[in-house]
């Protein structure tokens, strides 16, 4: 797996925790597990380090976490950089007024919710998930948070897959990512 | 409305700030039942702060190895307990979530049941491990959690949440473990 930046040891210790199980969720995928990246207590915060030193002078006001493993990183930088953190998550289970917005999988499509209220016209955000593939999700919740008149500062991940080409898909607003790794 | 921790202790100053900014949501996800939201806390930095640093000022100091969080508001809570005590963070799952290898155990829904799921070696036997979710209604996940936990081997130290229904009794539901909670809600 190749690292962004050979010289930052934290992103040598970051990119060989990160386990790939073959096969999951179907055969032909090798699947980027971050869960072992979390049983490594100074690989996690290095993570997070990495995340807040690039973030902490942006005046970020909003951390927008996609449901669930947005909702492990998310959260922590929201912490240290003082922004409100906002989960966008799955159908019904955001309680009271929800904006909704549509996306593509690979067979069908799903949705993503945000509350109304959360985000203000203004807000400043940094939108997080461990992981863009081919950029559906983070499309969506970029679309979310444009509607309600938020400013999308940039996307974050741990894990770029560079050959399913996400990137491109999120159109001018820039994507930072820690570790590239093959789809 | 919510309100502070028993009269048995003075509240921590922090608390109405924190019950403050829970938001109760009627109706959801059905009639006749009021929703805790804890989504407005995690609006107010300071109250959000001022949540974790509660759990962290207990447990450090503990040697808890595992910070483990209940899918999905488990996970927001968690993790930064976890990066501040320096302890492993492990994420339990709904089926089907969690590639590789796992443990599944059971627990009953109001219909029907459903399953929480830990990653094999995830846990070893003598971690010291605290339970994390943002609330205890009727205390079944947090059974299903720890049970996960020792029969891997761990000793579950404690189980905490922001929110507790005692109502709906949750706490006699954890097999003897303690939990400490923040607020209590009707």
């Amino acid at each position: 797996m190749a690292s962004e930046g050979g010289e930052d040891h934290r992103l040598l210790r970051i990119a060989s925790a990160i386990r790939v199980i073959p096969d999951f969720p179907k055969p032909g995928i090798m699947f980027q597990d971050i869960t072992t990246l979390l049983l490594d207590p100074k690989a996690f915060r290095d993570t997070i380090d990495m995340f807040v030193e690039r973030y902490r002078d942006k005046e970020i006001t909003v951390v927008a976490g996609i449901e669930a493993r947005g909702f492990i990183f998310g959260p922590p930088i929201a912490l240290a950089i003082g922004a409100k953190f906002v989960p966008m998550r799955k159908p019904k289970k955001l309680p009271g007024e929800v904006i909704s917005e549509e996306y593509s999988l690979e067979y069908g499509t799903d949705r993503m919710e945000m509350h109304v209220g959360a985000v203000q016209p203004g807000d400043r955000v940094l939108v997080i998930d461990d992981l863009i593939a081919t950029g559906g999700t983070l499309s969506a919740a970029i679309r979310l948070l444009e509607r309600v008149g938020a400013e999308v500062v940039e996307c974050a991940c741990v894990i770029e897959l560079p050959e399913l080409k996400g990137r491109e898909r999120l159109g001018e607003r820039p994507l930072f990512v820690l570790v590239k790794a093959a789809a | 409305m919510a309100c502070g921790n028993g009269k048995e202790q003075e509240q921590d100053p922090r608390i109405d700030g924190i019950a403050a900014s829970i938001r109760v949501v009627p109706d959801f996800p059905k009639k006749g039942i009021m929703f805790q939201d804890i989504t407005t806390l995690l609006l107010n930095p300071k109250a959000f702060k001022n949540t974790v640093d509660l759990f962290v000022e207990r447990y450090l100091g503990k040697d808890i190895t595992v910070v483990a969080g209940i899918e999905a508001r488990g996970f927001i809570f968690g993790p930064p307990i976890a990066l501040a005590i320096g302890a492993k963070f492990i994420p339990l799952r709904k089926p089907r979530k969690l590639p590789g290898e796992v443990i599944s155990e059971k627990y009953d829904l109001e219909y029907g049941s459903d399953c929480l799921e830990m990653h094999v070696g995830a846990v070893q036997p003598g971690d010291r491990a605290l339970v994390v979710d943002d609330l205890i209604a009727t205390g079944g996940t947090l059974c299903a959690a720890i049970n996960l936990l020792e029969r891997a081997g761990a000793e579950v130290v404690e189980c905490a949440c922001v929110i507790e229904l005692p109502e709906l009794k949750g706490r006699e539901k954890l097999n003897g473990k303690p939990l400490y909670i923040l607020i209590k809600s009707s």
